[in-house]
């Protein structure tokens, strides 16, 4: 109910998925939050939904093209302007694609590492000035099991998610002596809309693989990253937390 | 003496440093060596110095930069046209700096990101074809011990080595059943000319050393000898694997 009681949190690539997720769960823990997409219309409607169904007014849903740092700096902006402050930073805005090493062109190269990694690290740029200001803060990168170990295709995706996955590493060492915890949450095969373009037959046999025996949904994400942003896990930082089924178990 | 006889190599970055290094170590063991960089004086002395240690041509340079494609299919043709083929790809070439999250500037993170990160990811594209002609081969991409842990500096250098470890395991896995073995590898404190110009005073390396079970840095020859056994039939099982280098700083 409490868990995040008098927090500000910033939320990107939230109009849906696991972003939408978290601040759903964000907002019935007490915090308030501001989630920034660039699916505007989407977006605005997913904070009126949360507001709606809890009966307060605790979402707030910005533009947000995390490759832009201009967007970030008014995202920052807008919770300091509204909330007073930022306690909590979700750099949770990706995007999937499967194509092979070979397959791969410098444009879709390109774009997949500035939203995914050049993204990431824009984010912690703008909002570390405003958790400094609180004294101290959480941030929580999304990076993917695609961090962790290799696939027959997708690249472009595993190289930005080994680099969330450093770059975490990089700013919770820069980072602790101002008491900003940074940590990287590692999801296995989620059921959301990113993932769309995985072919059904092979996410079905992923089913029978996984040691859980079912993809994981956009609550088993969120309900993590919601114990990284919060008091609980006060002495967690530069640390790996996997959210899988345990398919890297394997 | 003949570890590698028989296979041609291609090194990006080999005009000095660990490239150089690995030039010089590979063609002792029998390969036939392209050298890439885009210091080209240096390249050349480096090449012909180790022509003439050999008593012959066994050593090639050619200007490469690794963010482009371009550079990098000539790099491949060379390997093909006078050597007969490519059997071993070592993505050396690497730029570093120690400015800090908020300090990068976003030319400074793009530079780094397009040479480390998507340097290795073009050199694979454009070797894999080649390579794969031979019917097994191996790729060395050199991460780095901030590809493993993370330091107060250095932001956009460890979402780069971050990238390469992770580049590795997934060419490793779309590879293995052609026979193509890739693999990373983590230096730690190598003294190179990249370390001395991003930190030229050892005083300000002694925290590194200090924090180095082995109380020391490395010189690249050390390096290098991890790189032959992975490029050589040695390790012919070895793949989507990390070898450390470190003297034992990320083993704490």
């Amino acid at each position: 109910m409490d868990r995040l009681k008098n927090k500000a949190a910033l939320i990107s690539g939230g109009a849906r998925g696991q972003g939408a997720a978290e601040a759903r769960l964000f907002a019935g823990e007490g915090a308030r939050v501001v989630i920034g997409d660039v699916r505007d219309d989407l977006c605005k409607a997913t904070a009126d939904e949360i507001n709606k169904s809890s009966g307060g007014n605790a979402v707030s849903a910005v533009h947000l093209d995390v490759t832009r740092a201009a967007d970030w700096r008014a995202a920052v902006d807008a919770c300091t302007r509204l909330f007073g402050g930022l306690d909590v930073l979700v750099n949770n805005a990706g995007i999937f694609n499967m194509s092979g090493l070979e397959d791969t062109d410098e444009e879709l190269w390109d774009s997949i590492v500035n939203i995914n990694q050049k993204g990431v690290w824009l984010g912690m740029k703008e909002a570390v000035a405003a958790l400094r200001k609180r004294g101290g803060g959480s941030i929580v990168n999304i990076s993917s099991v695609a961090g962790l170990t290799g696939s027959t295709g997708s690249t472009a995706y595993h190289g930005t998610k080994g680099a969330v996955r450093l770059l975490t590493k990089a700013a919770a060492v820069q980072y602790g002596p101002e008491n900003i915890r940074v940590n990287s949450v590692h999801p296995g095969i989620i059921n959301t809309q990113m993932i769309d373009i995985v072919p059904a037959k092979m996410r079905s046999e992923l089913h029978h693989i996984v040691p859980l025996r079912r993809e994981g949904t956009a609550e088993d994400v969120a309900r993590l990253v919601l114990f990284l942003a919060s008091d609980d896990s006060s002495y967690c930082t530069g640390s790996e937390f996997v959210v899988d089924g345990g398919l890297t178990a394997m | 003496m003949d570890r590698l006889k028989g296979k041609v190599a291609l090194i990006s970055g080999a005009a000095r440093g660990q490239g150089a290094a690995e030039a010089r170590l590979f063609a002792r063991e029998g390969a036939k060596v392209v050298l890439g960089d885009v210091r080209d004086d240096l390249l050349q002395q480096t090449a012909d110095a180790i022509n003439a240690k050999l008593g012959s041509k066994v050593a090639e340079p050619i200007h490469l930069d690794v963010t482009r494609g371009t550079d990098w299919r000539s790099a491949v043709d060379l390997a093909v046209r006078e050597f007969g083929g490519l059997d071993i790809l070592v993505n050396n070439a690497g730029i570093a700096n120690m400015k800090g999250l908020e300090e990068t500037s976003e030319e400074e993170w793009d530079a780094i990101v397009n040479v480390n990160q998507k340097g290795v990811w073009l050199g694979m594209k454009s070797a894999i074809p080649a390579i794969r002609k031979r019917g097994a081969g191996s790729i060395i991409n050199i991460s780095s011990i901030f590809g493993l842990v993370g330091s107060p500096g250095s932001t956009a250098y460890h979402g780069s080595k971050g990238a390469v470890r992770l580049l590795t395991k997934a060419a490793a896995v779309q590879y293995g059943p052609e026979n193509i073995r890739v693999n990373s590898i983590h230096p730690g404190l190598i003294y190179t000319p990249m370390v001395e110009e991003a930190l030229p005073s050892r005083e300000e390396l002694q925290p590194v050393v200090d924090m180095t079970p082995m109380k020391r840095g490395a010189q690249p020859e050390e390096v290098a000898a991890a790189v032959l056994f992975l490029a050589s039939d040695e390790a012919s099982y070895v793949t989507g694997a990390e070898l450390t280098v470190d003297g034992g700083y990320s083993a704490m």
